[in-house]
């Protein structure tokens, strides 16, 4: 723990990879998610959401860029398209029309709509320069880190918050967890 | 006013009517929030006719307040209060957890309660919407249990009312146990199962109320500052230098159970018999690598992560969950009662806190009792066939949930340690109250003045208007970074100061001008609302009632048990010097502008602009306390 790594500069495609075990909590990549695209502090509003359905189970909620992107294809508006450079998905929100079939899509229930705008919200990866990343590493919790996307088993990661936190709590706190949840 | 939403929400259980409440500007500018405007807003409404104010009934006001640095300032906070059933005056008890912040995107600025709802409710907040709830499904839970199911709930209902909207987050909560139910006077209102906001006893507050929970959704954003870029770059400023503090962050205050047990000699012992241990099995690293299964847990923005999560996997007991222990609980549920294990602290802690207890509060009183057994004048039968020995976390279990649940001698117990010595003492016509380490029907923190090796101070608890509370000590001089005039900042701003250890003592005031655009000096803070709140508590505290009244000239003092000289250890022999505590107390009457009584007078009261506090204090004039 506290080991702070040099963030790496890629110039391809990225993936922020995630150990959920490591999240403490804090929130500060919400913080610095909604900083950079809202110029608040606007933890709802913000692409990585923080789920804590069980105390101690903190994790970071954000999209994976699954390989087959089923939000992609769900959006009968065309309204999300694939940076290529990034990997990310990106959100044209003219045409988003808030109808959650992306959210529908996800295998994650990743995206969510934005509590003002009604838009929908995924992560777009800063353009290649995560901020959630950064601050995560910044305080050493290296629960965030950006590297270079590879082809890996990301869609393993796309999970629904119910699922990922009963994974962790049996994780930390063995049978006791049914009752946790 | 920049930095807040500009309202707050005002409910009331006995009618369940619920309405949007503004407070002036000036209010805000004077008192920030939190501790010091809920004491603004409370001796307004209540002062006048404070000694008849029961802290269990309806007529009493309870406030969760958040203030303007709650969300910015890393390591959210936020400040429960009303007038205490311990004693009876006005405890600024602060809670961490994303309460606060989730309040304030929610887009309010604090939320008062008063009355007493007709069944058991709950508080759902989803911004602008707010409704009382049946909380027939949760009453009599456990915090663990209460935590799942008010998630679960609230949930559900976010998920039906807003479909399409994507998964919804846990809303943030606090809520209490079965001792608040039950108006156990030591109990506290719980964050995330282990975070209490615990000195006061304002778990039994809400439990007088038939308020189990409060729970809040918030979309907004925090409310608009003034110098966005100069707050992120002062937050980020604050995270570094917490950084740095490796150890710290790696330990938290765990590193406490042994440093003030062997080295300071000032952490309870036996029921404070004893202020020193030497047991190494009790040292910090012991927990981590014994017990902890989260190294790092945080609050939101945090940087210091000081809490952990301890979870015992196997044995005999098995399921126990706590944090850190922090040092509180592991000095009070640990060598207090005689226990130097990490596996039997974590063990007690998760007990009393699935009741909603107090760690220091209740770990007081089972410290208490214990010594009575140990003296012989509590015996197997009072406790209803408990072997109370030092050492038996078993027994300590058992008792701790007859305290919670009122049950056999825990109804006594229950009154909080100095009320139950009063009871005790009657029963057996002995004056038990030289086995108690209270300071204004408040047990004191785990930070004894014996040794003068820890940051007590010999008047720290004596003269503080929050009497035992270890996070609002007092010193002198008045004026100094030592009194309690900055723990009320810290508790109205509300900050957490466990990330603020390295930061300028300045930052305050550039922080709170970035927030608010407002300018704030430290000469502005000693003779504005630092002051003016401390008077407002020093009053509340003098009126008492209805059940206690404080007489400075005996209550203004350290207990008993602090004269004894320490008999083991490395401060052998040392004591706090009654002359000089006498001296003190007054040199601090005379700084504070307090007369030969102990009572703010006129004069000060009416440069504060705060007549009408002087008015409530008039019968305590015409009847000097002597």
């Amino acid at each position: 723990m506290f080991t702070v790594t040099e963030q790496e500069k890629t110039s391809g495609p990225i993936w922020v990879a995630r150990e959920y075990s490591k999240c403490s909590g804090c929130r500060k990549c919400e913080i610095a998610c909604s900083l950079h695209h809202e110029k608040k502090i606007w933890p709802e509003a913000s692409r990585v959401r923080v789920f804590m359905l069980v105390p101690g189970t903190e994790f970071p909620h954000l999209c994976t860029q699954c390989e087959d992107y089923p939000c992609v294809k769900a959006c009968a508006f065309k309204a999300l398209d694939v940076n290529e450079s990034t990997s990310a998905v990106v959100v044209n929100s003219e045409r988003c029309t808030g109808c959650g079939k992306c959210v529908e899509a996800c295998p994650g229930k990743v995206p969510h709509l934005h509590p003002k705008t009604k838009k929908i919200l995924i992560c777009d990866l800063c353009g290649g320069d995560p901020q959630c990343a950064k601050v995560c590493q910044e305080g050493g919790w290296n629960c965030l880190r950006v590297i270079e996307r590879e082809d890996r088993e990301f869609k393993l990661f796309a999970r629904i918050p119910e699922e990922t936190a009963k994974a962790l709590a049996t994780k930390m706190y063995g049978e006791k967890a049914e009752e946790l949840i | 006013m920049l930095g807040y939403n500009g309202k707050f929400l005002e409910v009331d259980l006995s009618s369940s009517r619920f309405k949007d409440v503004t407070v002036p500007e000036e209010w805000l500018k004077d008192y920030l929030g939190g501790r010091a405007l809920a004491a603004k807003i409370m001796s307004e409404r209540l002062l006048s006719k404070w000694e008849t104010i029961d802290p269990l009934g309806p007529e009493n006001l309870l406030f969760f307040m958040p203030g303007p640095f709650t969300g910015y300032f890393p390591g959210g906070r936020t400040c429960v209060t009303g007038k205490s059933p311990q004693s009876n005056g006005m405890v600024g008890s602060t809670v961490g957890g994303e309460f606060g912040v989730e309040l304030r995107c929610a887009g309010y600025d604090g939320v008062v309660v008063s009355g007493k709802a007709e069944k058991p409710v709950y508080l759902f907040i989803k911004d602008n919407d707010v409704e009382i709830r049946d909380a027939s499904g949760v009453w009599g839970k456990d915090c663990k249990q209460t935590e799942a199911l008010l998630n679960k709930e609230c949930r559900k209902l976010l998920a039906e009312r807003y479909p399409r909207v994507g998964v919804w987050k846990q809303p943030a909560k606090l809520y209490i146990g079965p001792a608040g139910e039950r108006r156990v006077r030591p109990s506290v209102v719980v964050a995330k199962w282990t975070h209490a906001a615990g000195y006061g006893g304002y778990g039994a507050v809400m439990g007088s109320k038939n308020l189990k929970a409060i729970a809040v959704r918030g979309t907004g954003p925090l409310p608009e500052v003034a110098d966005l870029d100069k707050v992120t770059q002062m937050i980020d400023e604050t995270c570094k230098s917490a950084y740095e503090n490796v150890l710290w962050r790696r330990w938290g205050t765990g590193g406490g159970g042994y440093n003030f047990g062997a080295e300071t000699s000032s952490e309870p012992v036996r029921n404070w018999q004893e202020e020193w241990h030497n047991q190494k099995s009790y040292g910090v690293d012991q927990f981590e690598n014994k017990v902890w299964v989260k190294p790092a847990w945080s609050d939101f923005g945090c940087p210091t992560n000081c809490l952990k999560i301890s979870c015992i996997r196997s044995g005999k007991y098995k399921g126990a969950i706590t944090d850190n222990p922090d040092y509180e609980l592991q000095a009070f549920l640990g060598p207090n009662l005689g226990l130097f294990t990490p596996e039997e602290n974590v063990y007690l802690s998760s007990v009393i806190e699935d009741l909603g207890l107090c760690g220091i509060q209740g770990g007081s009183i089972l410290g208490f009792a214990a010594e009575l057994y140990q003296r012989g004048i509590l015996t197997e039968t009072d406790l209803g066939g408990l072997e109370l020995k030092w050492g038996e976390a078993d027994a300590f279990a058992a008792l701790a949930k007859k305290i919670a649940y009122r049950e056999g001698i825990g109804d006594i117990l229950a009154e909080g340690t100095y009320r139950a010595a009063l009871k005790l003492g009657k029963m057996k016509g002995k004056d038990l109250l030289p086995f108690t380490v209270t300071s204004k029907g408040i047990s004191i923190g785990a930070h004894g003045i014996r040794s003068g090796r820890d940051f007590s101070r010999e008047i720290g608890y004596a003269c503080s208007v929050q009497g035992g509370d270890h996070t609002s000590q007092t010193d002198l001089p008045l004026d100094g970074w030592g009194s309690e005039i900055w723990t009320i900042f810290n508790d109205s701003a509300v900050i957490c100061i466990f990330t603020a250890f390295n930061i300028s003592r300045t930052f305050r005031y550039d922080f709170y001008k970035a927030i608010t655009g407002e300018n704030l000096s430290r000469k502005g803070w000693l003779n504005g609302g630092g002051m003016k709140t401390l008077q407002i508590q020093r009053a509340m505290l003098l009126l008492g009632g209805p059940d206690i009244k404080w007489n400075p000239s005996v209550d203004d003092d350290n207990p008993e048990r602090f004269y004894d000289p320490l008999p083991t250890g490395p401060c052998k022999g040392r004591n706090a010097n009654h002359e000089r505590v006498k001296q003190k107390v007054r040199q601090y009457y005379q700084e504070a502008c307090w007369d030969q009584n102990g009572v703010p007078t006129s004069e000060s009261l009416a440069k504060l602009n705060l007549g009408y506090v002087d008015e409530s204090l008039r019968k305590l004039r015409r009847q000097p306390c002597i």
